[in-house]
């Protein structure tokens, strides 16, 4: 039962492996890339259990963290080209990073 | 016996699909002009290769490849690419046969160099039989730490994991001044601002940001 579900979720993998390859758009393969991560650790956690030792499961929540701290970073350098400016929307935001077929 | 049926046969169909993934990735970067795909890429080869290394047994390793490849060098490439341009101009196809047959030269001694190896998990591996078995058996005794990597890496070598954190903060400090990712792109950003406003409205794919 666990073995299939890893079957699935590699099967998973190997389609989103395919929109981030053909993605037109730069959204398409930030989500596909941010999907896929979120794809391995779920087969880390997976593995854990099928393997014996639950143990992965901290090494997964780790790269969930990893995942989602540079998908934030990739969005926000695509929408300001910095780092170093706050995540509020401000009225007057002078900085539009208006790139999106990269 | 779902540990039956991952033992042989299971885990070596993980380890050839990982591997698959791995080979079409980098092809695919290998390929691909433009450099945003090629960066996003990357991410996904360094999470993959990361999930790899901790199928077997390299705990460590994922770890260092999933907070440097995925996390650190995704961010690094991307302010890279900000300073230069958007795809790669395609090569002249006489031009590429000379890192082809670096790459086909280098392979082939990597693979005629890993035929030596002992197999994954001999005991008789001088790995394993050496000072590495002295480690498993004093490990707990000394330092009370259940990983033995980790015993090893942050107590038994603790000052030498204390400089390679230190080389690898300073290497991450000066590619960031380099890059410039705070006011000075920003104040780059700001100068072509107003060259960039006129440009003919194609902004369907923004979210409604204006």
């Amino acid at each position: 039962m666990t073995f299939a579900a890893l079957i699935a979720l590699l099967v998973g993998m190997c389609m989103l492996l395919i929109r981030a390859l053909i993605g037109p758009t730069m959204y398409d393969r930030v989500l596909a890339v941010n999907s896929f991560g979120t794809k391995t650790v779920l087969v880390l956690g997976l593995l854990g259990y099928v393997m014996g030792r639950p143990d992965f499961l901290d090494i997964a929540i780790l790269y969930t963290l990893i995942n989602f701290v540079s998908t934030i970073a990739i969005l926000k350098f695509f929408r300001y080209r910095s780092f170093q400016v706050p995540l509020v929307r401000k009225t007057d935001a002078p900085a539009r990073g208006g790139d999106r077929n990269g | 016996m779902t540990e039956v049926m991952i033992g042989g046969t299971g885990t070596a169909l993980i380890n050839i699909l990982f591997l698959a993934i791995l080979f079409v990735v980098a092809l695919a970067i290998a390929r691909l002009r433009s450099l945003f795909a090629i960066v996003m890429l990357s991410g996904v080869y360094s999470l993959v290769s990361a999930a790899w290394y901790i199928l077997v047994d390299a705990v460590d390793v994922g770890f260092t490849e999933a907070a440097v490849g995925a996390g650190m060098s995704t961010a690094v490439l991307l302010g890279a690419m900000l300073l230069t341009a958007r795809t790669a101009k395609p090569e002249k196809p006489l031009k590429r046969i000379g890192p082809f047959i670096v790459c086909l030269v280098t392979g082939v001694m990597l693979i005629y160099g890993s035929i030596d190896l002992p197999a994954l998990g001999d005991a008789t591996s001088p790995a394993n039989a050496g000072v590495g078995l002295t480690y498993l058996q004093i490990n707990w005794f000394d330092t009370g730490v259940p990983n033995v990597v980790t015993s090893v890496l942050a107590s038994y070598r603790g000052f030498d994991t204390l400089g390679e954190t230190a080389v690898v903060f300073t290497a991450g400090l000066a590619v960031a001044l380099l890059l410039g990712f705070g006011e000075r792109s920003l104040a780059e950003t700001l100068r072509k601002q107003p060259k960039a406003a006129p440009r003919p409205a194609a902004s369907n794919t923004d979210g409604g940001a204006a």
